[in-house]
């Protein structure tokens, strides 16, 4: 008999206790509630989340796998498959940064691994609040060096990802990371892909099972960071990056030889999630002797064994003929293996410790059977503000740019990312500075390009709209490169879905990623959702990462973001509206976020995609950048500052020249074209009924925009290059 | 001109250990993957200990992979004459088997830094500069925390005295300043050799410096000093 309180404790409802109840036709003993608890917390359920999520497009000629899996996995033709996924591990980071940060990436990793791919590519979603407050830069630097301290000791490349500030974010900052694994398509470990037989053992290799991380899907991924939150430090995962080398390597070397019958990494609710989801996958139950479990405390009670997340953990199923073979394998790379449990018919779990059953439950009603919710949504009270595009601007405008290159957001990261290894592997083609990073496909010419996006400040405004203009930039900024976006991983940013506010926020968020994807052609292949990033009445922006993968066929037509010489025709792809609501002149110039995103015409998104794809392939843009946060000055300096050459432009309209220039108007990019290919490109744009307007040429060592801004790019660059030092106290 | 054997040796925790391998390749040699644990160096012609983080940096960086098994095999490679290049983790290593003077600590930074770099070469009396002038300059990438050589007294005079300077952090013109020195090693050394000049450390990442489609390409010839310095001991 347990105690009733208990249940709550661990995070469960007086329902779903009840339900616990009904499953087993008796009371749970402390093992089984904390096995139920875990496995029916929001992190690993996604019980408030399933309902839709189911009514996103999942499907496509290039996808392989979709949701459902450790990771997606799509098609890049010649047997190739690209495997992806993104999570976030924002509470823990909020409380332990480096921990919570490095063991993010260590749990994205072993989700990749467990799909039989080799991980290639790491990129960092991150969102701080403003870095003007010591503790937030604390957040930042630990963070990063949590990344770097991580993803450096395991030879797998750091090569993009996004930062993001806002108010809300002091108090949950959200740190996202995504994976990219690369496989031989027919060679993918999926619940298809293997079989495995009643008999079969399951077989935990890696680093053995400690008290840390107790409870974390249950404590802290599931609940809102409240005063005293420091006291979860024990739910904090610590990471060993050597250790996941060695598991990274053994694990690809037991795929290749043949040696398994199933893979799952141990992360979220540990050991009874592995043992549970790979029962139930395989159909069967199994027999676990929790005593063959190597322990770092030998005392360790029976729930905390199975709920650890100990990091650096994979549960392998493995035929009795192949075991020896997989123990020398794991001997080889200094991993120490266990048996711990036996696949029977049937599909109960049967769990034992000192000879005693301690648990017994169906294998299914955890993995699969977990409460499902329908939670009620509300559209909250909108707020009331003024359209920023109406607001008269009498500053300078040259002011305004440099103000904006200045803002964290725009300004270079070079800071955080020259922590990282970017170029291990060998195959980075381009990296963080590029608006679509790409990786090559070793041994071809295929580039694989990734752009992660959010738009919190935009989905503050109107959730639909800004989780369409997450997709929309995503797939821009891997357009912008010239490849073809493919599909999108996502993470799903939101506060307490028990408040009906937040909820109607998701539910709407859900309804513009549809929307999105379905018209861009990019289905969803999985991704994750981090609920409860709020504390007190302090709930985040609803904000969806996207992380957009595309394929350019050879990497060698890679379009550059920076004007490469001088010379060139500048032209502004698209049009441009009185569209500052939510944009980053009105946070950071006006300091007022108030009125609408700007609209968002997916037939236009769609046209311009198509079009910057084919324009890369048949007239040769000499560049090509998103005109995204910041607006149309924004992108030209920022195109000057990384090509190193000036322009001089001027910008025909009826808008006043502050909305001209810093209207963040969805579809544009700015392409710079050598004089001889101009009539070609002007051409293919009216086929494609893009908008193509001149503007000016490249060249000298000034941005001029004709009547606004006279600068030197030197100037600029200087602005944009210091402004995180100078924020983070550095001399620079 | 047949193909030099070059073995490189992956411990655990190696990263770039198939980085090194495929630039082999990429340069025309023949490259052979070795084990740490075991007493064998397959008959190769020059050996490459590579980056990364062998054993977890646990102790200090290299101090275990130091003692590993396949040591014993390199030490006698060395004192035969013939080429063993260590790269960052690989350079850590061999200064830990006191192959090579000096030592690597944390970076005056504090910080991880991975960038492309300019390196002065300092002479030519090396397996990995024999086909290089001194005062040439190449382009080519760090990446590490732990780089920052520093010397006793007496081995600095020793290693600046008996030019076993192999190249210093420069600007791509050759001058030297604190601006162009990324971890605060000692007098800008980012690489040293011992007397006979057949085993040279470096912190920078030749490997990653062959294939111009994804960086810079000052590592191209110094593999082929390498390749000369490997095919040489080998008719010897």
């Amino acid at each position: 008999m347990t105690d009733q309180r208990l249940h709550r404790q661990l995070g469960l409802k007086d329902d779903e206790y009840e339900r616990i109840v009904e499953t087993l036709g008796r009371e749970p003993n402390r093992a089984e509630l904390a096995m139920y608890s875990v496995m029916w917390s929001e992190h690993c359920s996604y019980k408030s989340s399933k309902i839709h999520l189911k009514t996103l497009p999942t499907e496509g000629p290039a996808v392989l796998v979709g949701p459902g899996q450790d990771a997606g996995a799509v098609d890049v033709g010649d047997g190739d498959a690209v495997v992806f996924k993104m999570e976030s591990h924002s509470h823990p980071s909020a409380i332990e940064p480096y921990q919570g940060a490095a063991t993010g990436v260590g749990g994205i990793v072993r989700d990749i691994i467990s799909m039989g791919a080799r991980p290639v590519a790491l990129l960092d979603p991150l969102m701080f609040g403003p870095l003007t407050e010591p503790r937030n830069r604390w957040l930042l630097e630990g963070v990063v060096a949590g990344i770097g301290g991580y993803g450096n000791c395991i030879g797998v490349p750091t090569i993009g990802g996004e930062i993001r500030f806002a108010e809300a974010h002091s108090t949950n900052p959200c740190v996202n990371v995504m994976c990219v694994g690369f496989a031989k398509a027919d060679e993918l470990v999926t619940a298809q892909s293997l079989t495995p037989h009643v008999g079969s053992y399951m077989v935990l290799y890696g680093a053995a099972t400690g008290r840390d991380g107790i409870g974390g899907v249950s404590v802290l991924a599931s609940a809102t960071l409240e005063e005293g939150a420091e006291a979860s430090r024990p739910s904090v995962q610590i990471g060993d990056p050597f250790a996941e080398k060695l598991l990274i390597e053994a694990s690809l070397a037991l795929i290749e030889g043949g040696l398994l019958e199933g893979l799952q990494d141990l992360g979220g609710a540990g050991i009874t999630c592995a043992l549970s989801e790979s029962a139930a996958r395989a159909g069967m139950g199994a027999e676990v002797d929790l005593d063959a479990v190597p322990l770092r405390e030998a005392d360790m009670e029976s729930f905390e064994i199975l709920t650890s997340e100990s990091q650096e953990r994979m549960l392998a199923i493995v035929h009795p003929s192949k075991l020896e073979a997989v123990q020398a394998l794991c001997r080889r790379w200094g991993l120490q293996t266990a048996v711990i449990a036996t696949l029977v018919a049937g599909g109960t779990l049967t769990i034992r410790r000192h000879g005693d059953v301690i648990a017994q439950v169906p294998a299914r009603s955890l993995a699969d059977d977990g409460p499902e919710y329908d939670r009620p949504r509300e559209a909250p009270a909108t707020a009331e503000g003024t359209d920023p595009a109406l607001t008269p601007f009498d500053g300078a405008l040259d002011d305004a740019l440099r103000t904006l290159l200045a803002s964290p957001a725009i300004a270079s990261k070079r800071w955080v990312w020259r922590q990282y290894d970017r170029v291990v592997q060998g195959n980075t083609i381009a990296g963080p500075d590029s608006d679509g990073a790409v990786i090559r496909v070793p041994g071809t010419l295929k580039g694989v390009v990734v752009s992660t996006d959010g738009k919190g400040r935009y989905g503050h405004l109107d959730p639909r709209l800004g989780a369409m203009h997450a997709v929309a930039e995503a797939a821009r900024n891997v357009a912008v490169t010239g490849a073809r976006p493919l599909a999108i991983t996502n993470c799903l940013n939101f506060g307490n879905p028990e408040r009906p506010a937040v909820m109607w926020q998701f539910v709407e968020s859900i309804a513009g990623l549809r929307a999105a994807c379905e018209a861009l052609e990019t289905p969803v292949t999985g991704g994750n959702v981090s609920f409860y990033n709020e504390s007190g009445d302090s709930a985040i922006d609803p904000t969806p990462v996207i992380g957009m993968l595309g394929l350019l066929p050879d990497y060698r037509l890679r379009v550059p973001l920076g004007f490469p010489r001088p010379g060139l025709a500048v032209y502004l792809l698209g049009e441009t509206f009185a569209e500052l609501g939510g944009s980053e002149f009105a946070d950071v110039v006006l300091g007022e976020v108030t009125g609408i995103p700007p609209a968002l015409d997916l037939a236009k998104e769609r046209a311009l995609i198509d079009f910057l794809v084919a324009a890369a392939a048949e007239v040769r843009l000499s560049s090509a950048h998103d005109c995204g946060d910041g607006g149309l000055a924004v992108a030209l300096a920022e195109a000057a500052i990384a090509g190193g050459h000036g322009f001089a432009v001027s910008v025909p309209t009826d808008l006043p020249p502050h909305v001209a220039l810093f209207s963040e108007s969805a579809s544009r990019a700015v392409v710079s074209v050598a004089p001889v290919d101009e009539d070609a490109f002007e051409a293919l744009a009216a086929s494609h009924g893009v908008p193509a307007t001149r503007l000016g040429e490249t060249g000298g060592p000034r941005a001029v925009i004709e009547g606004a801004v006279d600068m030197l790019v030197e100037e600029l660059a200087d602005v944009w290059e210091t402004a995180i030092p100078r924020l983070l106290g550095e001399a620079v | 001109m047949s193909e030099p054997k070059v073995g490189v040796i992956t411990f655990p925790g190696s990263l770039d250990d198939a980085d090194a391998r495929r630039a082999v390749v990429a340069m025309g040699g023949d490259a052979v993957a070795l084990w740490h644990a075991e007493h064998d160096l397959a008959g190769v012609d020059a050996v490459i200990l590579p980056g990364g983080f062998s054993y977890g940096d646990y102790l200090r960086c290299g101090a275990i992979a130091a003692r590993a098994p396949i040591m014993d095999e390199v030490r006698a490679f060395a004192e035969r004459g013939g080429p063993v290049l260590g790269i960052c983790n690989g350079f850590q290593i061999l200064c830990e088997a006191e192959l090579l003077p000096g030592a690597l600590i944390r970076s005056a930074s504090l910080r991880f830094v991975c960038e492309d770099i300019w390196l002065r070469v300092e002479t030519s009396q090396t397996c990995l500069t024999r086909g290089l002038t001194p005062g040439e300059t190449i382009e080519i990438p760090v990446k590490h925390g732990e780089g920052q050589w520093v010397a006793t007294p007496g081995q600095l005079e020793r290693v600046e005295g008996d030019g076993l300077v192999v190249f210093r952090y420069s600007a791509p013109d050759g001058q030297l300043s604190d601006a162009t020195n990324p971890n605060g090693a000692t007098n800008h050394i980012a690489g040293v050799r011992n007397p006979a000049g057949n085993v040279v450390g470096l912190m920078p990442h030749p490997e990653h410096a062959v294939d111009p489609d994804v960086g810079p390409t000052g590592g191209q010839p110094l593999f082929a000093s390498l390749f000369e310095a490997a095919l040489a001991g080998a008719s010897a």
